[in-house]
């Protein structure tokens, strides 16, 4: 679309000349001078990143970044969003447009390592599924052979569904649109027998159906999407900001602080918790923020289970198990790291 | 040096320089270039610093990759294990399949509509009115997103089909055809079509002077059709038939998946090609029509009258006085045209249609290499609408006016 293909070039240009200037200043220091943080989201994934008809943004990856303003600011509402599609935001990032990418990014080794960007943590492990009409009749997507396939272009779906269907030999066609909208219009008009994209994405597509109930993921799992925030490279207190943060969130679930209790928390006598709130050390200050800045977040967006039940957890209409999401506690991923 | 002959009173060298228009004529271009230039060596090298600063080594290494992704549509031989290059250049080539295709529709309609607005029938020209403002006045995205989704609404899913006289099927995968199988000596007949089409012209030339001295045209159109259509005909039976046809195969039966056409059987066009081309054609159509009436309305009224008052039908009157006369004034915009045609082909990218811009935007995201695409992009589009200048300039410079 022309509007994409102007902030891809847009930004390249960016790049090119330079106006961005602070690509590896301290952004820390400009996110405080501005007095918010410029975070690039998906412009529409329920469950993960929505603008309401006010302009509200909700989801996981949007309370991510209202999070991090709540450690910096101690106020969730100092965050400006950035919708970019897939093609535009490792260049939106680069650029400098945004100071942070969370927008359901896999975390791969050559973005990690070639794009002069950094993964900060894995928000939500993800895989790529298959959404396909019941009345298909297949059960597996081993049962795929000959399927024409519907995707977004400029993701690493469409090179996980070859990898796939060239492995188990398996002819496909890829039907590859700019954005989800026109995917799941073409999939909906019968253009394609397969949606596919990471399956936390195919729940949320699917409640926009017209008959949800007429459609199913199937249960294979084809690919790792750990899905995580994004920052430049070559800023390391930037980068621990917004990677402590994350850590923040899945410690506090570990340890039972939860948006209701943690006034209640900070005069906790358990030295782990009193660490966490700030009553003990000197934990903020040493990337910049100030020492209660694990409890404001707390205080301000919950812990990473009440956001995970929130935006998209079995009460809500996406309705996804916590799973490889859980904390490792419970037989999931979710580690954070100590702080001490 | 003309301005140094002029006599007159002789003029100071020394404060000369300021005022001599040769000297300040030459400073401010040298100046010009010199900005110019300036600003691309730094726009140039802004981004080098900036790209090795991200830790991006900029260059067209990575394009010998594996590229890895499908691609839905590729007149060349392409599979995942090809390289990025590769896939771009199958984007190229889908990029040119949909310019020419729709350059060459949106011609023909666009004259059609053109000359339909100065029709004499009240009807049709309203028609064609209404057409051009309705066209002209809505958002071409908004056009390819109603003609795509139209087609993809309106037709059988894959597992049914219409038939158009068992050759040409429909369905929402695409029209079916029957896809030429080229033998071995598939080439003869080729060149007998091409052999045959310079002789004509040979023919034709010669009819032209045979015209001046009989004062009518020989009658040479079955030697036209012996030689173009005839020859090749002959060739291809002798020897032996080396073109055949692969028929679209349809399975009723088996698993659902397995239903529909067969792939590989037959000749698809995807349904976003077609999409595409109606919705360009259609859109550009508007503009050529107005540009085709403003062209014929700008041949003076009295030329008309004259080539009537020599007795020429009005047919002739038009394919021999109007339509030449006009195309003077229709040839320039036309370009501009058919530049905005290649150019508003990007917008493929929005239903799935692998043009350029669609697979360079996968390589993109797939490497990173925002810059390197990005340039990729500007100088393919920069080449063809300079190609398409310089073809539309040389049919311009045969067509203008030469004044005698």
């Amino acid at each position: 679309m022309r509007i994409n293909f102007t902030a891809v070039f847009g930004a390249a240009i960016g790049v090119a000349l330079g106006l961005a200037g602070a690509a590896s200043a301290a952004t820390l220091d400009d996110v405080k001078a501005k007095g918010f943080v410029q975070c690039g989201a998906n412009p529409s994934l329920i469950g993960f990143a929505t603008a309401d008809e006010k302009g509200e943004w909700s989801g996981l990856d949007i309370d991510f970044c209202r999070a991090l303003a709540a450690a910096i600011f101690n106020d969730p509402t100092k965050v400006k969003f950035t919708p970019l599609n897939a093609k535009e935001r490792f260049t939106a990032l680069q650029s400098g447009e945004i100071d942070v990418l969370s927008r359901n990014t896999t975390w791969t080794m050559s973005r990690d390592t070639s794009l002069g960007l950094k993964f900060a943590g894995v928000m939500y492990y993800d895989g790529q599924g298959f959404l396909v009409r019941k009345a298909l009749g297949v059960s597996s997507a081993l049962e795929l052979s000959n399927a024409r396939v519907c995707t977004q272009t400029g993701t690493t779906t469409e090179l996980n569904l070859a990898d796939y269907f060239r492995s188990n030999n398996m002819p496909y066609e890829v039907v590859a649109y700019e954005k989800n909208e026109e995917v799941l219009q073409a999939y909906e008009a019968g253009r394609c027998d397969v949606y596919t994209t990471d399956a936390s994405g195919l729940y949320a597509e699917r409640l926009k159906l017209a008959a949800p109930d007429d459609h199913m993921i199937l249960p294979e799992i084809i690919s790792k999407e750990p899905l995580g925030p994004v920052v430049r490279q070559g800023d390391d207190q930037w980068f621990n900001v917004v990677k402590w943060t994350y850590y923040a969130l899945v410690n506090a679930e570990e340890l039972g602080i939860t948006q209701a209790n943690v006034e209640q928390m900070k005069t906790s006598e358990n030295p782990e918790i009193k660490r966490f709130v700030g009553a003990e050390g000197e934990f903020g200050s040493a990337i910049g923020l100030s020492n209660d800045w694990a409890a404001n977040i707390v205080a301000k967006v919950g812990n990473y289970g009440e956001i995970f039940d929130r935006n998209v957890g079995p009460s809500t209409p996406l309705g996804i198990a916590r799973g490889l999401n859980n904390l490792w506690t419970k037989g999931g991923l979710q580690y954070g790291m100590p702080i001490r | 040096m003309a301005s140094t002959d002029v006599s007159g009173p002789p003029v100071d060298r020394t404060s000369s320089l300021i005022n001599n228009p040769r000297f300040r004529g030459l400073f401010y271009q040298v100046a010009l270039i010199l900005v110019v230039g300036w600003i691309g060596y730094d726009i140039y090298s802004n981004a080098l610093d900036n790209l090795r600063r991200l830790n991006l080594v900029p260059g067209d290494g990575f394009l010998d990759r594996t590229a890895g992704f499908g691609i839905i549509q590729s007149l060349i031989d392409y599979s995942e294990a090809s390289s990025y290059r590769r896939a771009l250049f199958v984007g190229l080539i889908n990029t040119l399949l949909v310019a020419v295709l729709g350059i060459v529709f949106a011609t023909l309609l666009g004259f059609l509509i053109g000359i339909a607005r100065l029709s004499r029938n009240w009807l049709i020209a309203k028609i064609a009115a209404a057409y051009v403002e309705i066209f002209r006045n809505t958002p071409l995205l908004l056009q390819i997103f109603f003609w795509y989704f139209a087609v993809l609404r309106s037709v059988p899913d894959m597992r049914s089909k219409w038939s158009l006289f068992g050759i040409a099927h429909l369905n929402i995968g695409g029209v079916y055809l029957p896809r030429p199988v080229f033998g071995p000596d598939a080439g003869l007949i080729g060149i007998a079509l091409l052999g045959g089409v310079a002789v004509s012209i040979i023919v034709s030339s010669w009819a032209a002077s045979r015209r001046e001295e009989l004062g009518r045209p020989p009658r040479v159109w079955p030697v036209h059709l012996a030689l173009i259509v005839g020859l090749p005909v002959l060739v291809f039976f002798l020897v032996g038939r080396p073109i055949s046809f692969s028929m679209p195969v349809f399975n009723e039966t088996g698993p659902l998946l397995r239903r529909g056409f067969e792939r590989g059987s037959g000749l698809v066009v995807i349904p976003e090609l077609v999409g595409l081309l109606l919705a360009l054609t259609i859109y550009t159509a508007a503009y050529i029509a107005e540009i085709v009436r403003a062209g014929i309305r700008a041949v003076s009224h009295g030329q008309t009258e004259a080539a009537s008052s020599l007795g020429l039908r009005p047919g002739q009157t038009l394919r021999l006085v109007v339509v030449p006369q006009a195309m003077r004034v229709i040839i320039p915009p036309l370009t501009n045209q058919f530049l905005n045609l290649t150019k508003n082909s990007s917008l493929a990218v929005a239903i799935a249609y692998p043009d350029l811009v669609s697979v360079g935007g996968t390589v993109l995201n797939q490497t990173g290499r925002a810059v390197e695409i990005v340039g990729v992009w500007m100088a393919v589009y920069l080449g063809l609408s300079v190609l398409t200048s310089i073809i539309m300039n040389a049919f311009n410079r045969r067509v203008a006016l030469v004044e005698r």
